[in-house]
């Protein structure tokens, strides 16, 4: 099965594009004539207090919630002339981690893993290697036979993230994926993504209230010569392979700031120093 | 009144909340319940066009739709075949005390065959199997989608009314005519056991007269509504799982609220089928 979508974006068009985005319920407006644009191989952190509508957006950016207005392109597809059979088929192209990891709590860890190269029909042989590699590559090969309620909060997400980079997507969506973790299992989560970001070179959108985590993205890479993660230097410029990091700040439905790390710390604006505290 | 509106899978649902510190006018109480309900049954009969839709194009959950059948008809079966023998034994029960006043009680098993495999047998299978699998179907549904299991299957680009729904709504189908007819057949050993001890008939009169007083209409009228009411008690258990609201309070109304609708539906939907069943019989079948 086709699990490429004819993309009308050429090589250095933006990823993702939201435009003038209108989203709302009977209880207000949450996105309010949102817009913003994620370039290819970069990672673009969304900040902001709860209730801001980060979750919203990673939803709408894969297409699954509809804005009531605006316009919101993926991979050069405007998801709005797409129906839910042709949505369907394009989300195959992209990887979504979910806040609580999402697990379908009836199957193993292995199925779970494999669930979207059985819907595409993948023979059982080349299934179970590249379950074994994506398990290997979150480190929870061991737990590979495991029910999900057997796992702590941690292991889901990482098994969650597993389950979302075994089809190689160019793009992934994390939904607050530290959320209600420890420090330690925070950093082994984060240094999961530096890992994909860089040895994949994925686009990505990740949505966080955490701070720390943003920067961690922003000022260490994963070097996949040396196996290890390396703090960046201020005057280190990344790699090709390595896209740049940016923030943007979420507040009253609108970007109210975007930007590189250097200039969130930079800035005397007191929203922004809340989050730095 | 402010609601919560969700756009999943083309519906529109909404979870009513009162907020105001004013009760609202009447009229427009009214109003409001009127727009939810007819909201509900254009979103019920979206998805349950779009899962009988399912059925006849690619691709087919065989796994899934084996592994539902298994539940539903062979994790029905022993609560069917008790309930079925008890209502065939206080069928004579009843019946008993009226035919020996006329000195008929050979006639035990033709009522107790009809009254079976016409009537009692498809509904009270309906309704055995709606408060056990419409909930079962509502709980297990409306668990996934607080828990963003059905949009990590939407995210992942399996249709989850296909994955889920259609399996379940087909394997009720085919297996409640089933379970009706092991529940008919049960129901008339019950009625023989109380037979042979009450009324002291004997069993080549008992089921002599209860397999010669069928006839082929009985027959599809009484299998034919299992496949109604197989529809009815999975559609509307999937459909009130998938619009769950409120996390898992929801999930506990939606199962609550599973059970009382397709049971009620299926006790209505019962007389419009037998109507049409009698009307017919001896022009069709």
């Amino acid at each position: 099965m086709n699990t490429e979508a004819p993309s009308a974006a050429a090589p250095n068009d933006p990823v993702i594009v939201f435009e003038g985005v209108h989203l709302g319920f009977d209880e207000g407006e949450v996105l309010k004539g949102f817009s913003f644009q994620v370039a290819p191989h970069e990672t673009k952190v969304l900040v902001g207090e709860s209730g801001t509508g980060k979750s919203l957006t990673m939803k709408l950016a894969a297409g699954l919630l509809r804005p009531d207005s605006g316009r919101i392109h993926l991979m050069g597809r405007d998801l709005g002339e797409m129906n839910e059979t042709e949505l369907l088929d394009f989300r195959r192209t992209i990887g979504f981690v979910f806040q609580e990891g999402a697990l379908f709590d009836s199957e193993s860890v292995s199925e779970n893993v494999a669930f979207r190269l059985r819907e595409e029909g993948e023979p059982d042989e080349e299934i179970e290697e590249r379950v074994r590699e994506s398990l290997r590559f979150v480190e929870m090969e061991d737990a590979i036979d495991k029910m999900p309620a057997d796992l702590s909060g941690g292991m889901r997400r990482r098994v969650s993230i597993a389950r979302a980079l075994v089809s190689r997507p160019k793009v992934v969506f994390y939904d607050s994926p530290t959320a209600g973790l420890d420090p330690v299992t925070s950093q082994t989560i984060i240094t999961l993504l530096l890992r994909l970001r860089d040895s994949q070179g994925v686009t990505s959108l990740l949505a966080t209230h955490r701070l720390q985590d943003a920067f961690a993205m922003a000022n260490y890479r994963f070097d996949p010569a040396g196996g290890k993660i390396e703090r960046l230097t201020k005057d280190e410029v990344a790699h090709e392979s390595v896209g740049e990091t940016t923030f943007l700040f979420l507040r009253d439905g609108r970007v109210y700031f975007e930007g590189d790390p250097q200039s969130v710390l930079d800035s005397a604006d007191p929203y922004l120093k809340k989050f730095l505290v | 009144m402010a609601s919560f509106v969700r756009r999943q899978h083309g519906m529109v649902t909404r979870d009513t909340k009162l907020l105001p510190t004013e009760p609202p006018a009447p009229r427009h109480a009214v109003s409001q319940a009127l727009k939810r309900l007819v909201l509900s049954v254009q979103n019920y009969s979206i998805l349950s066009g779009r899962a009988l839709a399912n059925i006849f194009t690619p691709p087919h959950y065989i796994g899934d739709l084996l592994e539902q059948m298994d539940m539903i008809g062979v994790g029905s079966l022993p609560i069917v075949l008790l309930a079925g023998f008890f209502i065939g034994a206080v069928m004579v029960l009843q019946t008993a005390s009226q035919f020996v006043r006329f000195g008929q009680t050979s006639l035990t098993g033709d009522a107790v065959s009809l009254a079976l495999v016409r009537e009692l047998g498809p509904t009270i299978t309906g309704l055995l199997v709606a408060g056990r699998n419409s909930s079962g179907m509502a709980s297990e549904l409306g668990s996934m989608l607080v828990t963003e299991q059905v949009d990590a299957m939407r995210a992942m680009g399996t249709d989850p009314i296909r994955k889920l729904v259609t399996p379940r709504v087909l394997a009720t189908i085919l297996m409640l005519p089933l379970l009706v007819a092991m529940s008919d057949f049960v129901g008339l050993i019950g009625g023989f056991v109380v037979s042979y001890f009450t009324l002291h008939l004997n069993s080549v009169e008992f089921w002599t007269r209860a397999i010669k007083a069928l006839e082929f209409s009985d027959l599809m009228q009484g299998l034919t509504k299992p496949l109604f009411f197989g529809f009815i008690l999975a559609t509307v258990g999937c459909y009130k799982g998938l619009t769950v609201t409120g996390g898992t309070q929801g999930v506990g109304r939606a199962t609550t609220q599973a059970v009382v609708i397709s049971s009620v539906t299926i006790i209505a939907m019962d007389v419009v089928l037998t109507k049409i069943m009698l009307y017919l019989a001896g022009r069709v079948f």
